[in-house]
């Protein structure tokens, strides 16, 4: 195996894993706080990716793919908003159910895709300065993969600061630890898991539109991205935001460098195959969060 | 994960429930069935694709060049002084589908012969179907071959009339090194173990090989691999969206269609505009059949079909084939003088030429279509410049010598 191959491929196992990040970060928050599964979170992704098309309609080149962050965002938010008061609200504490409401919020959101933009997908096209791409000797980096990894990191640093450092960020924390307790306090923990909720699914929306620039966008393009994004959330242990970026990382890189020995197909069965023998030694994650909560 | 299973698991059990009573009812009323179906002045077909889930957009457009046709041959005086009634069923881009429609239109409708499937997938879950009833299925689609029932008339093109062409074309414009990409199913496999042998019989180099999953989207390890490889040309049998993907990481990464050629098998027309041309711009794709033939019969073709389902509509190799089956079933049963499934395959593999928009061809005794190889080039316009062809028109063959030389085709 030759080095160049080694050094593209440790970059795209970067660049893949913070996809993932962006994919995952959405299902970790509102299943840390809420213990939802939200199997519709995927087509948070296809909004967003919808969302941006129609925004370069609207304001082709370069401002457009800038402006197609903000409004994907506040889009898929939306939606989670409206998904969460419609159904999970109503859902409490029933977690197999919420399973399967919001599977067919998903099979809904995929068909109605289907209706209004056409079952094949439809194209994002990226602005010039997205479509070169940077050489390191015998490393190719493509812009549109940097600017990926920069909207991840930014991403991240947003959501850091926001739960360490503000008041919002106090009360999810205080809820993430102890529900009944920060209700005592005076927490309206109601409107915490709203605000969670669609702040995880507008970070699935911004997801959407950096995941334009790489792929078409289609009705089904959720899809693809819910089982590595689920694979995360496990690994991370829940609910922790530096758990699932070190998971997210490890599963880019691991499936990246499989790839340079074997096909992608295999690569995955591979991916699933580590994930499984992970959580057998670390069933609790890479990390996982200690509460002081009785019933855990 | 579980709940999908269980959901999968009741509809295969309700297909087996409903194939087993339409089996009871079959055997009871199995003698009438030529009366049934045919009628003084009508005679039923079946057009069975897939009108909803992934393959409707291609497929779509097979049953509408289908529907045409029939069209054109009542607005003449139909099938031996008979008016065609075409019985459109959804194959809804699954195979159990397909083949639970299949019986339908055969055991319930009662139809002289089906004109459908696109999926190797679908045509090889319809098989047993016409198999058991001895009815005769039109396929529309090229594919890997390895495959000959006589109860199917394959016109899509058969490996040698497609992908070894193309083969023998990129030999000619002097590419040695080639990197293989497809998606991970039956016929990309198919169509690269055939490939390889051919490659290292005539001496040139495999660079690499690839498969993704079907409508997979990330080609980070796949594009290393190819930037290492560093081939002459790309073969290319990616299905449906992953092209997309495929294509735009490919120009992002500094290697666009101009920079490193891509001969691609699953791309025509009506892809390459969904797609975008700039993004496919300068890539080469081998058919059997390009819009862009300047014809006579294919023009009066593509305007018969632009003026019924809308100007801009893209027209491909498959629907053409779709149409042709439709006229080549009509000329053997004219032959034969009858209905009847066997008859009509006798007479259909010995008709003689029958013309259609991509010129004369006929059926080989082997059950699949005669035809020329035309290698060609995407323009700005999203149409095709024909570039090279086959010269004469190639005889089917289902089983590669090379790739499966203990095999052969007897019907």
């Amino acid at each position: 195996m030759d080095a160049a191959l080694l050094l593209n491929q440790l970059f795209n196992g970067i660049s893949v894993a913070s996809i993932y990040l962006l994919a995952a970060l959405g299902l970790a928050l509102s299943f840390g706080l809420m213990r939802v599964i939200n199997m519709a979170h995927g087509e948070m992704l296809m909004l967003g990716g919808y969302l941006a098309y129609l925004t370069l309609i609207w304001v082709p080149g370069a401002p457009g793919i800038l402006l197609a962050i903000p409004v994907a965002f506040v889009g898929a938010a939306a939606m989670g908003a409206l998904i969460q008061l419609s159904l999970i609200r109503r859902l409490m504490n029933r977690p197999l159910d919420t399973l399967l409401a919001t599977w067919g919020v998903s099979l809904i959101l995929q068909q109605a895709a289907r209706d209004i933009f056409g079952a094949i997908g439809v194209e994002v096209r990226a602005p010039d300065w997205l479509n070169d791409s940077l050489q390191f000797g015998a490393v190719v980096i493509p812009s549109a993969r940097l600017f990926i990894i920069l909207v991840t990191i930014l991403v991240l640093g947003a959501l850091a600061l926001l739960i360490r450092r503000t008041r919002i960020g106090l009360t999810v924390r205080a809820v993430n630890q102890d529900r009944m307790m920060a209700g005592a306090t005076g927490i309206d923990a109601g409107r915490v898991d709203l605000v969670v909720f669609a702040l995880g699914t507008g970070i699935a929306g911004l997801a959407g539109v950096v995941l334009a620039l790489l792929g078409p966008v289609t009705p089904s393009v959720g899809q693809s991205y819910i089982v590595p994004a689920f694979l995360v959330v496990i690994m991370g242990g829940l609910g922790s935001v530096l758990g699932t970026t070190v998971a997210a990382l490890l599963l880019g890189l691991f499936s990246a460098l499989a790839q340079t020995v074997v096909d992608v197909s295999a690569a995955q069965m591979l991916l699933l195959l580590f994930v499984i023998i992970f959580i057998q030694v670390r069933p609790q994650g890479v990390i996982s969060i200690r509460s002081r909560a009785l019933d855990e | 994960m579980a709940f999908r299973f269980r959901q999968k698991f009741k509809r295969s059990s309700a297909v087996w429930t409903a194939a087993a009573l339409l089996a009871i009812s079959a055997c009871s009323g199995g003698e009438e069935s030529e009366t049934a179906a045919i009628s003084e002045d009508a005679v039923k077909v079946g057009i069975l694709q897939s009108l909803t889930g992934t393959m409707a957009i291609s497929e779509i457009t097979v049953k509408n060049a289908t529907e045409l046709a029939i069209e054109q041959i009542n607005d003449n005086g139909g099938v031996l002084g008979r008016e065609i009634v075409a019985v459109v069923e959804d194959g809804a881009s699954e195979p159990a589908t397909f083949a639970q429609k299949a019986q339908k239109l055969i055991e319930d409708e009662e139809v002289a012969t089906v004109f459908g499937g696109w999926t190797s997938a679908s045509r090889k879950a319809m098989l047993p179907v016409f198999e058991r009833t001895q009815n005769l299925l039109w396929y529309p689609v090229q594919f890997e071959g390895n495959e000959c029932s006589p109860n199917i008339m394959y016109s899509g093109a058969q490996p040698n009339q497609q992908i070894l062409p193309a083969l023998g074309w990129a030999e000619e414009e002097g590419y040695e090194s080639y990197f293989l990409v497809g998606s991970d199913y039956v016929f990309p496999r198919t169509a690269n173990l055939i490939l390889k042998k051919h490659l290292e019989d005539r001496g040139l180099e495999l660079a690499g090989e690839a498969y993704v999953p079907l409508g997979g989207t990330d080609f980070s390890g796949v594009i290393s691999r190819i930037r290492s490889a560093d081939p002459d040309i790309i073969f290319n049998t990616l299905n449906g969206d992953s092209n997309v993907a495929f294509f735009k990481q490919m120009q992002a990464a500094g290697m666009p269609p101009s920079e490193l050629p891509v001969m691609s098998f699953s791309i025509g027309e009506q892809e390459a505009q969904a797609m975008g041309t700039e993004l496919v711009e300068g890539s080469y794709a081998t058919w059997n059949y390009f819009q862009s033939m300047p014809d006579e019969a294919n023009q009066s073709f593509v305007g018969a079909y632009q003026e019924a389902y809308g100007e801009d509509a893209a027209i491909t190799d498959p629907m053409v084939h779709g149409y042709l089956n439709v006229y080549a079933w009509k000329a053997a049963v004219e032959k034969a003088g009858s209905f009847d499934p066997a008859e009509v395959r006798e007479a259909a593999r010995d008709l003689g030429g029958i013309p259609t928009p991509m010129g004369e061809v006929n059926f080989a005794p082997n059950g699949s279509l005669v035809q020329t190889a035309y290698v060609g080039k995407l323009g700005s316009d999203g149409q095709f410049e024909i570039v090279s062809d086959s010269g004469t028109p190639i005889d089917p063959q289902p089983y590669d010598p090379l790739a499966f030389p203990d095999q052969s085709c007897e019907v």
